[in-house]
């Protein structure tokens, strides 16, 4: 295994989060807190509490996971598009590095940059609204495991991307929408039996059921079938870039 | 001397259906200096890719020291290095991160000496700190360098390394790429200026649609295809070509006033052609007033070889 080569690709994508450190830690924690101070502590206090939990708290893990699943796709897709976009990617083609490697080193440091923002949040979510967890373990599996998936897709993207408007119109046209109707801000229970289902077929429904399990212990669907269509959708995305290193899809000509 | 890269019958078609390469056999030799030659769209960058890994080959085989190149990439990977043509390194990094950066893409534990090393040889060591957008085009090439010899490679691919360069500079990197030749690497160039070629590489290939061409030892390909033009300014106008000098080697301008010669042969034999093309007509008691030598270039050759082809 190339191990000097996953460390330096994960200490340079590293380095770029700390020069960026404005966008990358610490406007996300910014917007972030602006929805806890209005839906949390502004409209939460006037909201009824929802399947037993006060809004403020219900709505923590959910905007922990559009946080977790916007950034993560965001650093990795950037990661891998901007080489490609300065044409630095020769080096990384013309080096021998595997996919596990290039994997290893660019969605491992994405992963981390998402986690490292995760537990921000966290803390500073603490300061707007009260918490505890409920399941504290399963918040140590979910974390890493959102960001580790999402930052896979976002590699992913970032590979397809042949422009800097493909790489926004992924995560703003369709995974925002997706975080907004998963359950984020309200229990898929709260909605018509049609929709009930109709959400179902959103992936975003299991990752945030899955955190407010962790959080609360209750949940809007079992925690293991969460745990299970993330697993499954993280499997996919690997599969998806093996077959794109194998073939060179977007990569090599 | 033993090959170090093993070309056969390698083809490249893309998406598209162009022929890029057809079925080219090369073999370069261990520790030369090899310029490959072509006009724009010949196939030397689609050849130089595939050995790096950036193109895939559509058939055929390439080995680097013995390696295949798609079965035992970690082993020829780790032998090469590239400087492309573009100058594409990340801008906002500082030159000593950007250069240990690569050291560690290819394998290699991190030795600061060694890259301290490096970046003197480029003069790049005051350079270190700064990032590399703030850096004039020549340095941002010999970063470019720097980066494709940090992990110490065998094989040194430069794809156009002067374009675009100033003659001092130019002249910089002729020396260091013969200081690379004499510790052991090999160097394989593209260049658009011949005249590199002619003073750098033991041997020249030439592609040319996809195929190559020619490739001969740089000394043998002037001998073989240069040509001295030898014009003689007369005293006296003369009525016919003097006779005695074989068929076809003078002709004579209309005014009868100027002999010109064309001499085959290296250098040595120009000079000694003219010597004794002089003592003959002296011998028939023709006077010589001027005259006037023009050797023949590599571009001169290449453009005759290109142009035939095309």
């Amino acid at each position: 295994m190339n191990l000097p080569a996953i460390r330096a690709i994960y200490l340079y994508e590293m380095g770029r989060t700390w020069r960026t450190l404005f966008q990358s830690i610490a406007s996300p924690v910014l917007s972030t807190s602006l929805y806890f101070i209005v839906f949390g502590a502004a409209i939460g206090s006037r909201v009824d509490t929802v399947d037993g939990i006060p809004y403020g708290a219900f709505i923590v893990p959910g905007l922990i996971m559009l946080t977790l699943l916007t950034e993560s796709i965001s650093n990795a897709s950037f990661g891998i598009y901007l080489p490609k976009f300065t044409g630095t990617i020769y080096e990384l083609l013309s080096a021998p590095v595997s996919v596990g490697e290039a994997l290893l080193g660019y969605v491992g440091a994405a992963a981390t940059k998402s986690v490292i923002l995760g537990v921000i949040i966290m803390a500073t979510a603490r300061l707007f609204v009260p918490y505890e967890l409920a399941h504290p373990l399963a918040v140590a599996v979910f974390l890493p495991l959102t960001a580790i998936t999402f930052s896979l897709f976002g590699f992913i993207l970032g590979v397809w991307a042949d422009g800097f408007e493909k790489l926004q119109v992924v995560p703003l046209m369709i995974v925002t929408p997706l975080a907004f109707l998963g359950g984020t801000f309200y229990s898929i229970s709260m909605l018509p039996p049609l929709w009930q289902t109709i959400t179902l077929f959103n992936p975003v429904v299991y990752l945030v059921s899955g955190m407010r399990w962790a959080f609360y212990g209750h949940a809007d669907v079992d925690p293991w079938i969460s745990f299970g269509m993330t697993f499954g959708f993280m499997v996919l995305c690997v599969a998806t870039i093996v077959w794109i290193f194998r073939t060179g899809y977007r990569l090599r000509t | 001397m033993d090959p170090i890269v093993v070309i056969s019958g390698l083809e490249k078609v893309y998406a598209g259906g162009h022929r890029a390469l057809k079925s080219v056999d090369l073999e370069i030799r261990r520790g030369e200096i090899f310029a490959l030659l072509g006009p724009n769209g010949a196939g030397k960058t689609t050849l130089i890719g595939i050995v790096c890994g950036l193109v895939r080959p559509s058939g055929g085989q390439v080995t680097v020291d013995g390696h295949d190149i798609l079965r035992d990439y970690r082993r020829t990977r780790s032998r090469i290095g590239l400087v492309p043509q573009e100058l594409s390194t990340e801008m906002f990094e500082t030159v000593h991160a950007t250069v240990s950066f690569s050291r560690g893409l290819f394998g290699k534990r991190r030795n600061p000496a060694f890259v301290e090393q490096v970046l003197r040889d480029l003069s790049l060591w005051d350079k270190r700190d700064s990032k590399v957008l703030t850096l004039s085009g020549g340095m941002k090439r010999r970063v470019l360098i720097a980066k494709a010899l940090v992990h110490e490679p065998e094989v040194l691919f430069l794809d156009e390394p002067t374009a675009g360069v100033d003659v001092e500079l130019r002249r910089d990197m002729w020396a260091m790429v013969r200081r690379l030749r004499d510790r052991g690497v090999t160097i394989i160039l593209t260049t658009h200026y011949i005249e590199e070629a002619e003073e750098m590489a033991d041997r020249i290939g030439v592609i040319n649609g996809g195929e190559i061409v020619l490739v001969e030892e740089t000394k043998v390909l002037m001998r073989k295809l240069g040509r001295t033009s030898v014009t003689i300014g007369l005293t006296q106008a003369l009525p016919a070509v003097p006779a005695g000098f074989g068929e076809g080697v003078l002709s004579l301008s209309d005014d009868g006033l100027t002999l010109t010669a064309l001499l085959g042969g290296e250098e040595d034999a120009h000079d000694t052609g003219v010597a004794e093309l002089l003592k003959g007509l002296g011998a028939q008691g023709i006077d010589v007033r001027t005259i006037n030598m023009d050797r023949s270039s590599l571009e001169d050759i290449f453009v005759d070889l290109v142009g035939k082809r095309a």
